[in-house]
């Protein structure tokens, strides 16, 4: 009880020192300097429509690649250590079978799962979205086609050959600006295109697929990871 | 304002959790509460009273009425990269309690305070 | 919109609030994917689409589904303490 009081105390005395710090940051005023300039040469500059996207691609590219190694590293730690723990013995747990409605809707709806993800990454430089988010949905799709046919399996090697041949797609493209006159790591080679065009932003959209692609397997795999810890026999591959 | 407000109290009550509970999963549950409060206080430093998504969707749409874009850019990759840890933390957790068959942290020897 | 957002931002301190409390691991898990969703809304009422998108996918759903299979494999409910 003491403890409680004495963490809450402490907790106070940060929440006020957060506010006063924030207190010289005014919600809703003005922006940054570099927010500033995105905005107003980000459109002549990388052709994309969406700020957001160019600054996660182009102007910040490179940040991107090592997240999305980092996202790599965790979903292959949670392989290793599910494989680590020795997933062999059969852990058999009684399933309560999804009925025939979840059954046949989830067949039915997946594929429009797959399209929705698909449109979300492929027109991410000009609506909200991208890679991200359109991967995750797919991936949460994979999720739904687990719960409701309990037992399922993906096949492993494929995904890892989509996620390998992703992220070669993302590095290579980076590696052929360091070719080019102007040398730099990701460079915006490929013309602009018209603004509001979906073949547009040069090579934007190409890494924002790849992106896609990527996270898409990585989750599909981490949820398999998981799932096969409940349900199937011998954990890990 | 009230924005503010409410991602400090996320965060407060994150570490709350973090501090307080012994339960492995509830100390999990604060951290991604600490971690969505900071999401939410990055995002409402860009906001611009009035201001637009910075996207130039149509005609007519001006830079200078638009919300700051980096921040959104940042939260983005940590919200992805929050997910991941937080899968990784659950194996870490599954596996814990495989070999010690409790999720009390009091109970677990290496991690007594 | 001032009003939606004072309303947003009181549900989410209460879901969170009761995702600590509840001794039921996995109503507090479904709690923490409440704050998710309502945290989405609130980034799509201060113009960050993106981001909400991102969140309402990742942190509604599959970051609900990994914490509900890992109680799942664990035990249903915390002990006192």
């Amino acid at each position: 009880m003491v403890r409680k009081v004495v963490y809450s105390i402490f907790l106070a005395i940060i929440v006020l020192a957060l506010a006063m710090f924030f207190a010289a940051y005014p919600f809703g005023k003005n922006k940054m300097t570099v927010g500033e300039y995105y905005l107003n040469h980000g459109v002549a500059q990388t052709g994309a429509a969406n700020i957001v996207t160019s600054v996660v691609l182009d102007y910040r590219g490179f940040d991107t690649l090592g997240e999305v190694s980092v996202l790599f590293a965790a979903a292959a730690g949670v392989a290793i250590l599910f494989f680590l723990a020795g997933g062999t013995k059969r852990e058999q747990e009684d399933l309560t079978k999804p009925n025939f409605v979840v059954r046949v809707g989830s067949r039915i709806i997946f594929p429009f799962i797959l399209l929705f993800g698909s449109y979300i990454f492929i027109h991410g430089h000009l609506t909200p979205g991208g890679g991200f988010q359109g991967g995750s949905i797919i991936a949460s799709g994979f999720l739904l086609l687990y719960l409701s046919y309990p037992g399922t399996r993906t096949n492993r090697d494929g995904l890892s050959i989509i996620e390998g041949l992703a992220g070669l797609t993302f590095v290579v493209l980076g590696l052929i600006g360091l070719f080019l006159p102007q040398y730099s790591f990701l460079y915006n080679f490929l013309p602009k295109g018209i603004l509001n065009t979906i073949v547009s932003a040069g090579i934007l959209p190409i890494i924002y697929i790849a992106i896609g692609f990527k996270v898409a397997s990585e989750f599909a795999g981490i949820v398999d990871d998981m799932m096969c810890q409940v349900i199937c026999r011998g954990g890990g591959k | 304002m009230i924005y503010y407000v409410g991602s400090f109290l996320l965060i407060a009550l994150g570490l709350y959790a973090v501090i307080i509970k012994k339960n492995l999963i509830k100390i999990l549950i604060g951290l991604d509460l600490i971690a969505s409060g900071v999401n939410l206080l990055i995002i409402s430093i860009g906001y611009v009273k009035g201001g637009t998504a910075p996207i130039f969707s149509r005609a007519g749409l001006k830079a200078s009425m638009m919300v700051d874009p980096i921040p959104q850019a940042l939260t983005l990759t940590a919200i992805v990269i929050d997910a991941s840890e937080m899968a990784l933390a659950v194996a870490f957790v599954v596996l814990l309690y495989k070999y010690y068959g409790t999720l009390d942290i009091k109970k677990i020897r290496s991690l007594k305070w | 919109m001032i009003l939606v957002s004072w309303v947003l931002i009181i549900l989410m301190i209460a879901l969170a609030i009761l995702s600590i409390e509840l001794k039921n691991l996995i109503a507090a898990v479904v709690a923490v994917g409440a704050v998710s969703l309502v945290i989405s809304l609130l980034f799509l009422l201060i113009q960050a689409p993106d981001v909400a998108m991102a969140e309402a996918s990742i942190g509604a759903a599959l970051t609900m589904a990994i914490y509900i299979i890992g109680v799942r494999k664990t035990e249903r409910s915390e002990k006192d303490g």
